[in-house]
């Protein structure tokens, strides 16, 4: 009791430094487990993220590109995928499903889709899970002139059912590029939480035949997205297309092609990572520096605690109780200021991705961290506490007479 | 036997060029329990350094202070820090109270480093100096002699055998004086604790029945101020 009556008093007659010192502590803590929560979900997501599907089957390129086109709808489509080789693989007695999609428009730099009723019908993006739409709402029919608008879209566009728009040419938005043809939404799609949120999907055929597209292209598709029997067959299929062939790449699997990535950009992790620590070095070297500047005028007081009996090790210990005291104000803080850059950073990755981070998804560095940064000031603690155990008493106490 | 005898005592402190001179040498002093002594002490007699001395928080270079049987040297400093905590009370000429703590904490917080909290006794101890309703005050809320009355109270709060009151109203009016001395002599009697109080005020030692010059009692005092 009387420890934490000393470490409170001395925390609030220093509320200023205190509450300086702690907020370094906290955007510390804060930065270091977003930081880390951040790499570890979207790893963990980005690798998971398949839409339903073992594979991508597009023009001779990077397998990367492929995916981050035909999956995340992000990146150019690196080329087209002529009508017989989509129909090979279709017929492929290792193939469960083959569903072509053909990009190249945008509706106000939101990617539209055109894809074939199966996508919505018979995919499963995540285990049980199809997409859906509002009620009283449908899909678009093949042959007509409809679109269904991802959940992101329609929130940022504000776009329902019956609106009509003019799609524009290209994947970025150029108002001088629009298209004649009109189309009228059909359909909102229900959050998917994952990349289909953020496009418009619209008939294969409304993106080979829309107006100004190369007429002598108009039964190629982008991309085909495989969903494979059996895994195995994935091996077969990448000899066949990636080593025997030479017009085509087979992305597969799409986990580890993503998992290339994140290999690739690691040492971005590490840089950012690094700059977590030094920041977690800098707010406990605070701690130490304002316990520290402040001993000088808590000698005196240490002086008197000490002539009413208190142990050195009782001076030492409260020293080293309010360093650590700092760093748990800190990190209490630090889990708000982590919501907040987690919000900030899931909004940031929702907005170009269209994949959905928890911000408040339990992570062991929840523990780890705040544990590290509590340690860590309480160690920072030890210098001043050194000082504070080694006052002399009489010197501080009254002038020698 | 006495409660606090001492025998040749001698603490030197270090010159700035060097040399030692010393500040307390002592042939001999005794109090006996429950007694009330004043020594007289100018400015440089060595008055608050043999109280440190007394209480622990010095070691003296040579000689003996035995405080309730116990001989202070032979104890290490935690067993000092405890003897002080649990047989002394100190009265410090500016009071030295804790200035981020009430006036209960103050006396609660020096009982914490003593037998325990008594918080009833705390209380009672703060009515006793007439500052029942300034419980929760902060040293900076009160008069001058309003803080040395919670000194006292301080002093007295884990019973000790032996109050110790160095200048005690040295910073005090002449009226807040004359009452506070009066307080610390009759809850010192009430509390069965002896008290040594240096002052070089002779208005506060001619209070006293038994006084000693430190001028006779240090033979540093001799060598220092008659050369």
């Amino acid at each position: 009791m009387t420890l934490w009556l000393i470490v409170f008093r001395s925390l609030r007659q220093h509320a200023l430094s205190t509450v300086v010192t702690a907020m370094s502590v906290a955007l510390a803590g804060g930065l270091l487990m977003s930081v880390w929560s951040v790499k570890e979900q979207s790893q963990a997501i980005f690798t998971g993220v398949n839409a339903g599907f073992d594979a991508v089957l597009g023009a001779r390129g990077s397998k990367l590109q492929l995916v981050l086109n035909a999956i995340f709808n992000l990146e150019s489509s690196p080329g087209n995928v002529a009508l017989p080789d989509f129909q090979d693989i279709q017929s492929n007695p290792a193939v469960e499903l083959a569903i072509p999609i053909a990009v190249g428009d945008n509706y106000l730099g939101y990617r539209l889709v055109g894809t074939v009723p199966e996508m919505f019908t018979q995919v499963e993006y995540a285990p049980g899970k199809h997409y859906e739409v509002g009620a009283g709402e449908n899909f678009f029919d093949p042959n007509r002139r409809e679109a269904v608008v991802g959940s992101f879209v329609a929130q940022k566009l504000h776009l329902k059912r019956g609106d009509k728009f003019h799609p524009y040419h290209g994947l970025i938005f150029n108002e001088k590029d629009q298209h004649a043809e009109t189309y009228v939404v059909v359909g909102v799609m229900k959050p998917s939480n994952t990349p289909a949120d953020r496009v418009i999907w619209i008939p294969l055929e409304g993106i080979q035949r829309m107006s100004g597209h190369d007429p002598n292209a108009a039964t190629d598709v982008s991309a085909v997205l495989v969903k494979l029997k059996a895994p195995e067959a994935g091996f077969r299929l990448d000899m066949m297309y990636n080593r025997q062939g030479n017009r085509l790449t087979f992305a597969w699997p799409i986990g580890t092609v993503m998992a290339d990535l994140f290999s690739k950009i690691g040492w971005f992790d590490q840089v950012l990572a690094l700059v977590a620590y030094l920041v977690a070095l800098v707010a406990t070297l605070s701690i130490l520096a304002s316990i520290y500047n402040s001993m000088n005028e808590r000698r005196r007081e240490i002086a008197i605690l000490r002539a009413l009996g208190a142990r050195r090790t009782t001076v030492f210990g409260a020293i080293l109780l309010e360093a650590a005291s700092i760093s748990t104000l800190g990190m209490i803080v630090g889990f708000a200021c982590y919501a907040l850059i987690m919000v900030a950073v899931a909004g940031v990755i929702r907005e170009q991705t269209g994949v959905v981070l928890v911000p408040m998804k339990f992570n062991m560095v929840m523990v780890w961290a705040p544990a590290a940064l509590i340690i860590l000031g309480a160690l920072a603690g030890v210098v001043p506490a050194i000082k504070a155990y080694r006052t002399h008493v009489a010197e501080y106490l009254v002038p020698t007479s | 036997m006495a409660l606090l005898d001492i025998s040749k005592l001698r603490k030197t402190f270090v010159d700035p060029d060097g040399g030692r001179h010393a500040v307390v040498d002592i042939e001999a002093f005794s109090l006996p329990e429950k007694a009330q002594v004043a020594l007289r002490g100018e400015s440089g007699s060595g008055k608050t350094t043999l109280l440190n001395l007394i209480a622990g928080i010095l070691k003296p270079d040579s000689g003996s202070i035995i405080i309730a049987g116990r001989e202070m040297s032979a104890l290490s400093e935690p067993d000092r820090d405890r003897l002080r905590a649990t047989t002394i009370g100190y009265i410090f000429q500016t009071f030295n109270l804790l200035q981020g703590y009430t006036c209960l904490e103050n006396v609660l917080l020096g009982m914490s480093f003593g037998p325990g909290v008594d918080r009833e006794f705390a209380h009672a101890l703060l009515n006793r100096v007439g500052l029942a309703t300034r419980l929760k005050h902060y040293p900076r809320q009160l008069s001058t002699g309003q803080q040395q009355r919670v000194a006292v109270a301080r002093a007295l709060a884990n019973r000790p055998k032996l109050v110790l009151a160095d200048e005690p109203t040295g910073n005090l009016d002449h009226k807040n004086a004359s009452e506070s001395l009066a307080l610390i002599r009759d809850a010192c009697k009430e509390n069965g604790a002896a008290l040594l109080l240096v002052s070089h005020d002779r208005e506060v030692l001619q209070q006293f029945e038994v006084v000693h010059g430190l001028e006779q009692l240090n033979r540093a005092v001799t060598v220092e101020v008659k050369p």
